[in-house]
């Protein structure tokens, strides 16, 4: 349908105004919200996830169209809610006890709610005890943990452990990041899986909900 | 040391050619710790170290007390292996170590201990810097001037100024909740709001505690650094994420809220990871201390050669305390900045400093948008461009508008390329710092309207 390339193509170019007036055109055609959700907004942001991954496009260009994916599923979203359509999967992060440093996590959960994921975000120096009272409310697809220095990082475990613990391990898949994270510390702790960057995450995400 | 007009903005520069602005000499050295003399015509290791993959907790602490004890006897004794003629610590505090200052305390007194030593039994001129972290972000929006956070960074401040400490400093971090958020979505003015307008209200209010506790203990107040915005920028950047000319701009804007502690007393030398050093060198004649090359056990950069060009200290930035095939890293690095500062001082002693400084400029400026604003040359722009204007907002847009200026020039010669969305960003960015307004209060109330949620306006005076 060209409408829905079009509003994929204003969606990547990041014009709110435009994508907003072509989701309320698409719907009064009779487009359903979920062809208008898939094949407008999920296509025109995957192309925005390779043209960064790439380095055509910078981050502020990304989240101008992430913007404007907003802009569509404000108008989407009683008309999706009425259909039953499911979101794409909830996504509960936080940066781990002691660890004051979020803005990698922070871009994390901006690219992953651009990709059209639910976040829950309880920021930084987040203890244990609230990751798994977070599951436990939000029951989330996925926990993302992030740390920044080698002294907190082993709060990663314990976290894990808590949840664990908490028997809800289970109930939740978990990926970890930050700058001294690797695979291997991901493996040690008992993650799911591990993303060095923002993009790696989101694409983390998209393998761990299709498991 | 004589400080300028005590609050007010640098109206002079204290280097006033890119000529003058040479490694390892400053119009105003510093004497600090035991008998180190800071820009008197040499360059001095900075040795930084930090923890390995551990927690720091009660059952733990006796054991990272015994890693700093440890780190202390690696010291003197690499020292005297390498005949080096002195040497600055930095003991840069992690979170709980400023959560509980007395814990700080303890592991500032272990070193200093160690670095009497070396200077009574070796005759080492050497100094002790101590950072405590800026833990006032740990709730967001952060508090700066009242409630716990602040009231611990403060004790956190005196305990170490009392057990031992030579040199004070800190990454502050009053502007960064704003400052973050308008990065990632390239808002040229949110970035100049948070550097221009917030940064130095929070820097006016904690370097003025931070040198009164200095002068209260006989310490030095060395210096701030713009970690958490620039080098913010400069990582963002370096992940594809950010315009490398984005980075380069922010750079050059954030040397204003750095120079506003040596507007509030601070003599330096200044932070390593502070890129913005050269700029607060040329205005205020203090020694700075700067990393590179040599700083890539802790993160990488487009800067490492021409990082050196103008460093009255050569830092590591910190290593973790790992085995290497040698040894422990943190001696390992200790070998690799003394051979450095080697250069430094040989080319200093034979007359060939301007050479060896051409040398690590050009290796670089060429390459990086961010390398060219370090160079001596740009330096002096930047740092003229900044005294010229009478507000930090004012010094702020100038200091941005005079590093895309830099780049602009560059390109013209043909001494620097850019890909073509560079060029595209160099114009937007241009753009949107001329379409500021002229005043901080005309963009006052459009910045609480749309960052009015992350940051608390009673935290810098407004």
């Amino acid at each position: 349908m060209k409408e829905l390339q079009e509003l994929a193509e204003q969606l990547i170019n990041g014009y709110s105004d435009h994508v907003a007036r072509l989701t309320q055109e698409l719907l009064d055609k009779g487009a359903t919200p979920q062809t208008i959700l898939n094949e407008g907004l999920v296509a025109g942001m995957t192309v925005v996830g390779e043209r960064m991954r790439s380095g055509e496009m910078y981050l502020p260009e990304v989240l101008q169209s992430a913007s404007a994916m907003h802009a569509s599923l404000k108008i989407l979203k009683p008309h999706l809610v009425r259909d039953g359509v499911e979101s794409r999967g909830k996504i509960l992060m936080g940066t781990v006890k002691g660890d004051m440093h979020d803005i990698g996590k922070n871009l994390v959960g901006i690219m992953l709610e651009g990709a059209g994921y639910e976040i829950v975000d309880l920021g930084l120096n987040v203890q244990a005890q609230k990751f798994v009272e977070a599951i436990q409310t939000h029951k989330p697809a996925i926990l993302g943990l992030s740390a920044m220095l080698t002294t907190t990082m082993l709060h990663m475990k314990t976290t894990i452990d808590a949840i664990t613990q908490a028997g809800v391990r289970a109930n939740v898949k978990i990926l970890v990041g930050g700058a001294p994270v690797s695979q291997k510390f991901a493996d040690e702790v008992g993650a799911d899986a591990y993303a060095r960057d923002a993009v790696k995450a989101v694409d983390k995400v998209k393998e761990l909900l299709a498991a | 040391m004589p400080t300028q007009e005590a609050g007010k903005p640098y109206s002079t520069l204290a280097l006033r050619s890119p000529e003058e602005l040479m490694f390892g000499r400053v119009p105003k050295p510093v004497s600090c710790g035991y008998g180190l003399q800071l820009g008197a015509g040499a360059v001095y290791p900075e040795l930084n170290f930090t923890l390995p993959t551990m927690l720091i907790e009660e059952e733990s602490w006796s054991s990272i007390v015994n890693q700093y004890d440890e780190l202390g006897e690696m010291i003197r004794r690499t020292a005297k292996r390498l005949h080096l003629p002195g040497l600055m610590i930095e003991f840069e505090l992690l979170p709980p170590m400023t959560e509980r200052p007395e814990w700080g305390a303890e592991i500032t007194r272990v070193l200093d201990s160690h670095l009497k030593k070396a200077h009574e039994v070796d005759g080492l001129p050497c100094a002790l810097r101590v950072t405590p972290t800026d833990i006032r972000d740990a709730i967001r929006p952060p508090l700066l001037r009242t409630g716990t956070e602040w009231e611990t960074l403060r004790a956190s401040f005196e305990a170490c100024a009392e057990a031992g400490a030579h040199v004070l400093s800190i990454e502050s971090v009053g502007g960064k909740e704003l400052n973050d958020e308008a990065m990632m979505y390239g808002d040229v003015e949110g970035v100049m709001f948070a550097l221009g307008v917030l940064a130095p209200r929070d820097m006016q209010f904690l370097w003025k505690e931070i040198v009164s506790i200095c002068t209260a203990h006989g310490v030095v107040p060395g210096g701030d650094s713009a970690c958490g915005f620039a080098n913010t920028a400069m990582q963002l950047s370096s992940q594809g994420m950010l315009p490398e000319v984005f980075a380069a701009m922010v750079r050059g804007a954030s040397a204003v809220r750095s120079l506003v502690a040596y507007e509030c007393g601070a003599f330096g030398p200044s932070k390593d990871c502070a890129y913005e050093g050269p700029i607060l060198k040329a205005i205020t004649g203090a020694p700075i201390a700067m990393e590179g090359k040599s700083a890539s056990c802790a993160h990488f950069s487009p800067v490492g050669n021409v990082a050196a060009a103008m460093c009255d200290l050569w830092s590591n930035e910190s290593v973790q305390n790992v085995r290497l095939l040698s040894g422990p890293a943190p001696e390992a690095f200790l070998e690799l900045l003394t051979y450095d500062c080697r250069l430094f001082n040989a080319a200093l002693s034979t007359g060939s400093e301007r050479i060896y400084q051409r040398m690590l400029v050009e290796s670089d400026i060429h390459l990086s948008a961010q390398a060219l604003v370090l160079s001596p040359e740009s330096t002096i722009r930047i740092a003229s461009a900044i005294v010229r204007e009478r507000t930090h907002y004012r010094q702020t847009i100038a200091a941005a508008s005079e590093a895309l200026h830099v780049i602009r020039d560059a390109v013209r010669n043909k001494t620097l390329a850019l890909a073509p969305k560079e060029h595209q960003w160099l114009d937007k960015i241009e753009s949107a710092l001329v379409a500021l307004p002229a005043g901080e209060g005309g963009i006052m109330d459009s910045m609480i309207d749309r960052y009015g949620h992350l940051f608390t306006p009673s935290s810098y005076g407004l």
